[in-house]
């Protein structure tokens, strides 16, 4: 089954982001480490999204909803940082 | 236990209306469209505990990232690797309830659940080890802290524990749902339907992940 | 159409014939029914939360405090601004009118969720329950947005019962508002497609995409009130170096959106009023649609103007303000919209279409007030101000409660099969309208010679604004009991309807009043644009 192979694949992907991750943090310091969690987390975060949760087969609706919360949460989180880093 | 049923429509898709849609194409598609915008509203909850955390990470930044060094990172990052074997297992799952296989649902669904047990019982753990190095700033209890700004840890602390509590919580609340919906796939007693509700809670199991994900790279990747 | 006799227009099986025992109720899965259940609930916390008001403004009578202790006072201004913010307001129209209307606009059998709706009901009345507990603790006294830390680390009052209250009640906003998008998504009936729906259900749409995207953060933020309180886990504390100022940002995130909740279905509503009694087609259809959702996103984007004064960076102060001013052009294109739609329509003097003209009237003062406000120089002078109070009040009341009102006017035939009293319903529409103004412009002047909110006593100068205020909050309690007189005896003795008393066009009016089980006997094709009142009128004549 082709589909259960993906399944596969996509969980060690996983493992090997996660171990990405964690070695960045002890090996690399600040600029680098922060870049290589926050692309780490997003690419699992993304390949859970996408294949466990088979957002690529899903209608279009379900990944403007599925983007559009992830964009408010950007507004909170930038609105919210405009002031702290502004005064 | 009956065999698989050979029709073009997949499994999901069989079995009677519910009275309020046409289609059986409708109802599938208004259930995914209505667990995603619960899923949004989801992020959004634990959203606004991300959005406040990196605020105090930007504004405290070296008390924080001290802070962060004293949790535990290799149980930290075993719970993840758990966490995300188990959304394997789940995405299994849901293949084998549409392919009709009731033994390999019902394992993989017992698989899922202990895999997802495992990550709280760590997670109590390391709660636990927590408590005895006085780090745990709850209830009263007293935290003596070995570094630099005792307050922004504790603060930080707080963090931690709300974060990962609240997130335990919808564990657990996924951890119950899984055990009905593995008790009704023992019976196996209306394929299409328990083929349905496989899916629609493997999105919340994911979903589950995908936070823990951030919780884990807030908390225990934030340390340097 | 020839007039049928009064015995053919009353259809012989609907959804109110048959099931009056308590489970039909309790656990009717009939959105219709559900709707009756948050009216019901949703009337009685509208008349607690009133009664809370009436005590405020008689203790503002004279200037001393004399009525109310100063404890007392808190306690009644924080209770009447929970109650009605979020056991009245914010199910108010979606709610009760949404959830009767949305599947039948939209030729639909029930919402996509039935049981989900129930429970959302269910969910609202537990978190009621919370709210009667909170006063029988004592009340709270830190008004309703739970500042903290006052709210976490130094009031006795009962803030975790308020505040559980508060996030149970919450779920059920999201509840519905996933049902409703789920529902306007799936559900239309054949040929109803996104520019044939009524702006009522396009105002539920952006109601209800405020509704999941703006709670969670309100919950999560009385979550965290609630670990400080119970566990002593704080987050905002500022003795660990936390920021009170934080908590506000994360509670107006949700608390402006929660603003438009509370309009945005009255604008819905008042598109219907204005265009079934003026027999026109709205003006500019689009535009209405793109404005409704214009105001959904900008309403995220302005949640700081509320911080002006609180310690917030001025360079984020003038963003916010930047932000707020451009609410203002939605909300300008559809006020002029409806008036161009009262341009060479038939206009006929109802008293749902009073209601709409006062909703008008009063929204467009509410609004540019709101302007004002939205300007950092004038805000440092009369924030926290009655200016401040007297503005909300004009969209609240005088908006949202309006626009409520004339659609419970309005749909009234439909929910019940029965008309009510014309002159008795046009009285109250007046004695609203009237009443709201003596009550609240008062206010705006006070607030602008600096009477400031939230205190029970005040200088004698002040005097004599503060009792026509007073006095105008009698005669709008008239206007609001007045319809619970006459619209209850019409339930039992008025006139029976027929389907479509007003000759409104929309789906929900093919069907017989009140509507059978599934709204539809045969689910209907739409093969016309919204509002095509300038067709009906070549097609019959009255």
């Amino acid at each position: 089954m082709r589909v259960v192979t993906t399944l596969f694949v996509t969980w060690l992907c996983l493992l090997v982001l996660l171990g990405i991750s964690v070695t960045s943090v002890v090996m690399l310091s600040l600029p680098w480490s922060l870049v290589a969690v926050a692309a780490c987390a997003l690419s699992m975060i993304l390949l859970i999204l996408v294949l466990f949760m088979d957002l690529k087969h899903s209608r279009g609706l379900t990944r403007v909803y599925a983007t559009g919360a992830t964009l408010w949460l950007a507004f909170l989180i930038t609105l919210t940082l405009a002031d702290y880093l502004t005064r | 236990m009956p065999t698989a049923t050979k029709t073009r429509k997949p499994l999901g898709d069989q079995g009677p209306v519910a009275e309020q849609f046409e289609t059986m194409g409708q109802q599938r598609d208004a259930n995914r469209l209505g667990m995603w915008m619960f899923l949004g509203t989801e992020l959004l909850l634990f959203g606004g505990l991300f959005g406040a955390f990196v605020t105090y990470r930007v504004i405290h930044a070296e008390g924080f990232a001290e802070a962060a060094g004293h949790l535990d990172l290799t149980l930290g990052a075993l719970n993840t690797a758990l966490l995300l074997t188990s959304g394997l297992t789940m995405a299994l799952t849901e293949q084998m309830s549409r392919a009709a296989r009731p033994k390999a649902t019902f394992w993989l669904l017992v698989a899922t659940i202990a895999i997802g047990a495992l990550f709280i019982v760590i997670k109590g753990h390391e709660w636990y080890k927590e408590y005895q190095e006085q780090l745990m700033p709850v209830l009263g209890l007293p935290f003596s802290y070995p570094g630099e700004q005792p307050e922004q840890a504790e603060l930080f602390f707080n963090f931690y524990f709300v974060m990962t509590g609240l997130h335990a919580l919808h564990m657990l609340v996924g951890l119950g749902v899984l055990g009905v919906i593995a008790t009704v796939a023992w019976r196996w007693r209306n394929p299409p339907r328990i083929a349905r509700q496989v899916q629609i809670s493997g999105l919340y199991w994911a979903f589950v992940d995908v936070i823990w994900v951030i919780v884990f790279s807030l908390l225990y990747l934030s340390r340097v | 159409m020839s007039t049928p006799s009064l015995e053919q227009r009353w259809p012989r099986d609907h959804y109110l014939s048959g099931g009056f025992r308590l489970r039909d109720w309790l656990l009717t899965t009939d959105h219709k029914r559900i709707g009756w259940l948050y009216f019901a609930s949703i009337t009685f916390f509208f008349f607690i939360g009133g009664i809370a008001a009436l005590l405020i403004r008689l203790e503002l009578i004279t200037p001393g405090g004399d009525l109310l202790s100063p404890d007392t006072y808190n306690q009644m201004f924080s209770m009447h601004g929970i109650i009605m913010v979020w056991f009245f307001l914010i199910p108010s129209i979606p709610n009760t009118l949404g959830n009767f209307l949305i599947p039948m606009m939209i030729g639909a059998r029930d919402l996509a969720f039935p049981k989900l709706n129930l429970l959302s009901w269910h969910v609202y009345t537990i978190g009621a329950l919370f709210v009667v507990l909170t006063v029988l603790l004592g009340a709270v006294d830190t008004g309703w947005t739970f500042y903290t830390p006052y709210s976490t680390l130094f009031t006795e009052t009962a803030v975790l019962a308020a505040a559980t209250g508060v996030f149970v009640v919450g779920f059920s906003s999201i509840l519905t508002g996933i049902n409703f998008m789920v529902t306007l998504h799936k559900m239309r009936a054949p040929g109803m497609s996104w520019m044939r729906l009524p702006l009522f259900a396009w105002a539920t749409y952006a109601t209800s995409l405020i509704m999941i995207l703006a709670t969670p953060v309100l919950s999560i933020t009385l979550l965290l009130i609630a670990v400080e309180r119970l566990f002593g886990i704080g987050i905002f504390d500022p003795a660990l170096g936390g920021d009170p100022i934080l908590f506000q940002h994360l509670f107006w995130f949700y608390s402006h959106p929660a603003v438009y909740i509370m309009i945005l279905p009255g604008m819905g509503v008042v598109s219907e009023l204005i265009t079934c009694f003026a027999r026109n087609s709205v003006f500019g259809y689009k535009s209405m649609v793109i404005s409704i959702m214009a105001i959904a996103l900008f309403g995220f984007l302005v949640w700081g103007h509320h911080m002006f004064v609180a310690g917030q960076s001025m360079y984020a102060g003038v963003m916010f303000s930047l932000f707020s001013f451009l609410v203002a052009l939605p909300s300008a294109i559809k006020t002029f919209n409806w008036t161009a739609t009262l341009y060479r329509g038939r206009i006929l003097l109802t008293a749902p279409m009073l209601y709409a003209f006062s909703f008008i009237g009063l929204f467009t003062i509410g609004g540019l007030t709101g302007i004002i406000l939205a300007a950092m120089a004038i805000d440092v002078h009369v924030h926290d101000t009655y200016f401040v109070v007297a503005h909300f009040h004009y969209i609240m009341v005088g908006g949202m409660v309006t626009a409520y009102l004339g659609g419970v006017h309005f749909w009234w035939p439909k929910m019940t099969g029965r008309m009510f009293s014309e002159l008795w319903s046009k009285v109250a529409a007046l004695a609203l309208f009237i009443g709201f103004n003596l009550t609240f412009f008062p206010q705006f002047i006070l607030g602008y010679l600096g009477m400031p909110r939230r205190y029970h006593e005040y200088p004698a100068d002040f005097q004599l604004l503060n009792v026509m205020s007073s006095l105008g909050a009698g005669a709008l309690a008239i206007g609001y009991l007045l319809p619970l007189v006459y619209l209850t005896w019409s339930l039992f003795r008025g006139k029976p309807a027929g389907a479509n008393p007003w000759g409104a066009t929309g789906l929900e009016w093919q069907t017989s009043s009140p509507p059978p089980k599934h709204n539809f006997v045969q689910i209907p094709r739409v093969s016309e644009p919204p509002y095509a009142y300038r067709n009906q009128d070549q097609e019959t004549t009255g």
